[in-house]
């Protein structure tokens, strides 16, 4: 099966194709909705066969390249359109499409009656395609491709509902903020792979990392690559400082806020840093200010969490920490730890968003979780799946988040410093307070909405995949059971990538120094820290709602810094983004622009008429004057000729 | 009998072309500007003869044939033109034919 890998691409794009070209001609929901999913599900199920064809075969055979064809060739440039199936692409393939297909099935309900129902299929089906070539290309070129790819889709559906207004503005604002500030990173990941085809003369994966592994050029060309790599990852995946875009994106339907906002793209720069893991550890430096970028992104994102009052912004910026979680676990060299995280992440926060669509839908478009409460009664099935997944995020024992979570902790404790362990604990433990003050505000205390709304369950095509992405939520953890508990075998997960990272640990000399007994020292800590924060949230937000309003108006400088991001967007406005516009508008528009280039073509105009006007009085109509200026001319050209034999 | 020597018939040649090109240049009259031209020509026919002649080769006279012709032409065409002009502009004033001008 590994040979029609190419299949989980193509599928998806003949889904857009039929949906995009067909789809408004089609009309029924029912077919366009079974289209767009069914061709992610065979894609899902591709993967899945050639994921279990990958578990039959020993381990040195299971990295195959599937060639398709030649697609670039320039000189000494020779692009192959490849795809590359080794453990790394088909776990994040499986994530994608999986959690895909759910995300698929739950919009035909959520989606039911937009007016433009096929064209949201279209997209998504899109993003997939993009997203699949992102994950699996074999060459940093098919993976740019996929990369700008994904942004574009990013862009559409943020923008899907162009004619509605977005706080402040309008959604294709938000839209085209992602757009602009994802093209930062991108020219950084650009200028990373030109780095790369400098030094290493070829853009394909197994040579560019062969070659990497081979000779240790100097560290500060793997310094520079490595650097402007990342900068890529902070565009896609939301860190400091390129992460403004992501709440925004927020914008979007809510399924797409799940599949590319939450649990897909925005661990495309995750991936990166993980399949480029050889040339990361050549450069220590970068390696620690990814480590520190990712862990201030995690805390400062839960930070804001805390006090924000939109359900979706509360989740965005839970995502914003989560990926910070999933860099700090790349900065400490624990690649694995981190992909670990990427795939329960994927189904805790899928359900997370899906949970609060189902949420969204019941209360008519209000996102306000002040104006929620006492849901549970009215919502039971989203209530359940909503609550496992709060309890999954906040790394309740048992479920994914502990898993995922405990292992980058540990890690970063174990190779990095106690400093990133303690600032991970504290973001953890605020973690757990917003996911369960969010939890409380909605499902619990008194009804806090005009009653003529009539909340009412998801239909099943919107809460079977709940229930599945929460049983994924609770079991996804078992197959990345650390060593503590599983004993010989070891973790599961851990052994399954370590031929993709073994390079780049034995570089980075990564190894297990610590006791089981200080591991399990650690997960206590934050286990108590997760239990105590959940119990702080219940106390507050059900018991005695008045603590969170004193508090707050105690705190004031504090609440509203928080309540405005940090000021993060006003300051780029006025730093970055308003010297770029009048820039452009005082230099570029009205100089070089209205008096360079148009001077130019004006002038070049102008100077000809001119001189024809000096020319011009030649033409003075007189015959005579022309006969005259003639025989004068042959008569020199006679002299000419005879004086020159 | 005195053969006429060859500088004489040149000379004539040289002053007929003189005096027709003084009167293309300096007369107004379109139809004495147009007779001048054929001044001009037949003074080359007469030097082409005189050559023609002087060297024993028949080249030069069959060329005046072919002169000639073309000069018919011409005065067909140039005074149709002329005529035609007249009737636009009732003058054959060359000074005051310059509707081209810019």
């Amino acid at each position: 099966m590994i040979d029609y890998i190419y299949l989980t691409v193509l599928l998806p794009l003949i889904g857009f194709l039929i949906n995009g070209i067909f789809g408004h001609k089609i009309k029924n929901e029912k077919i366009i909705g079974i289209i767009g999913s069914s061709t992610v599900g065979v894609s899902f199920l591709v993967a899945l066969a050639s994921f279990f064809q990958m578990l039959s075969l020993p381990v040195d055979q299971r990295k195959h390249v599937v060639e398709l064809f030649s697609w670039l060739s320039a000189g000494g440039l020779n692009i192959k359109f490849a795809y590359l199936v080794d453990q790394l692409s088909i776990v994040m393939a499986l994530i994608v499409t999986g959690v895909g297909f759910l995300i698929h099935v739950y919009s035909i309900g959520y989606m039911h009656a937009d007016k433009s129902f096929w064209r949201f299929f279209a997209y998504l089906n899109l993003f997939i395609f993009a997203m699949m070539n992102l994950i699996l290309g074999d060459n940093f070129v098919v993976l740019f491709l996929g990369w700008e790819g994904v942004g574009l889709c990013s862009y559409l559906l943020i923008g899907f509902w162009y004619d509605r207004k977005f706080e402040k503005g309008t959604t294709s604002q938000a839209a085209k903020k992602a757009f602009v500030v994802n093209r930062i990173g991108d020219f950084g990941f650009l200028l990373g792979m030109f780095l790369i085809y400098l030094t290493f003369d070829s853009l394909n994966f197994q040579e560019v990392f062969s070659k990497a592994e081979l000779f240790p050029i100097s560290g500060t060309v793997y310094g520079f690559i490595a650097l402007f790599l990342f900068i890529g990852a902070t565009g896609k995946s939301a860190q400091i400082p390129l992460f403004v875009w992501l709440p925004d994106a927020m914008a979007g339907p809510t399924p797409v806020s799940a599949l590319i906002h939450a649990a897909t793209m925005v661990t495309a720069g995750v991936y990166m840093v993980a399949r480029c893991s050889i040339i990361f550890a050549s450069a220590p430096a970068i390696m620690t200010v990814i480590a520190i970028v990712g862990l201030l992104t995690a805390f400062f994102a839960a930070t804001v969490g805390l006090v924000q009052n939109d359900i979706k912004k509360v989740l965005a910026y839970s995502t914003v920490s989560q990926l910070g979680y999933m860099f700090l676990a790349m900065g400490v060299g624990a690649f694995s730890a981190g992909i670990f995280h990427v795939m329960t992440h994927a189904f805790f926060k899928a359900l997370l968003f899906l949970g609060a669509g189902s949420i969204i839908h019941a209360m008519h478009d209000q996102q306000d979780i002040q104006h929620y409460g006492g849901l549970k009664k009215y919502m039971p099935k989203t209530y359940i799946t909503f609550v496992i997944a709060a309890l999954a995020i906040s790394g309740f024992p048992g479920l994914s988040g502990f898993f995922s979570k405990d292992e980058i902790l540990w890690n970063a404790y174990a190779h990095g410093s106690v400093l990133l362990w303690a600032v991970g604990i504290l973001t953890a433990l605020m973690t757990a307070f917003y996911m369960f003050r969010l939890l409380f505000l909605t499902f619990f205390g008194k009804e806090r909405f005009s009653h003529d709304l009539h909340p009412h369950e998801s239909p099943a095509v919107m809460t079977v995949p709940l229930i599945i992405l929460a049983v994924l939520s609770v079991v996804g953890g078992y197959i990345g059971l650390p060593a503590v508990f599983s004993g010989e075998n070891g973790n599961l997960f851990e052994s399954w990538l370590s031929p993709i990272f073994s390079s780049a640990e034995r570089r980075l000399e990564v190894y297990g120094s610590h006791g089981h007994f200080e591991e399990i020292l650690l997960m206590m800590i934050s286990v108590a820290a997760a239990l105590g924060s959940i119990y702080l949230a219940y106390y507050i937000y059900t018991k005695k709602p008045e603590i969170a309003s004193k508090t707050s108006r105690k705190f004031s400088k504090l609440y509203r810094l928080l309540l405005n991001k940090y000021y993060v967007d006003e300051v780029y406005e006025a730093t970055i983004v308003q010297p770029l516009q009048k820039g452009s508008e005082k230099i570029l528009w009205k100089i070089a622009d209205n008096k360079i280039i148009d001077g130019t073509v004006n002038g070049a105009a102008s100077l000809i008429d001119k001189t024809a006007a000096l020319i011009r009085r030649f033409q003075t109509g007189f015959t005579q004057f022309y006969a005259f200026i003639m025989m004068v001319g042959i008569a020199i050209a006679l002299f000419w000729i005879i004086l020159s034999f | 009998m005195n053969i006429i020597p060859i500088e004489y018939y040149l000379v004539l040649s040289a002053f007929m072309f003189a005096v027709g090109i003084t009167g293309v240049l300096i007369r107004k009259n379109a139809i004495v500007v147009f007779m001048c031209i054929e001044l001009m020509l037949n003074s080359a026919n007469l030097a082409l003869v005189t050559f023609s002649s002087y060297l024993g080769n028949a080249a030069g006279q069959v060329f005046v044939f072919f002169v000639m012709t073309v000069a018919a032409a011409e005065s067909a065409v140039g005074l149709a033109i002329i005529i035609a002009i007249f009737r636009n502009k009732l003058t054959v004033n060359i000074d005051e034919i310059n509707i081209f001008k810019w």
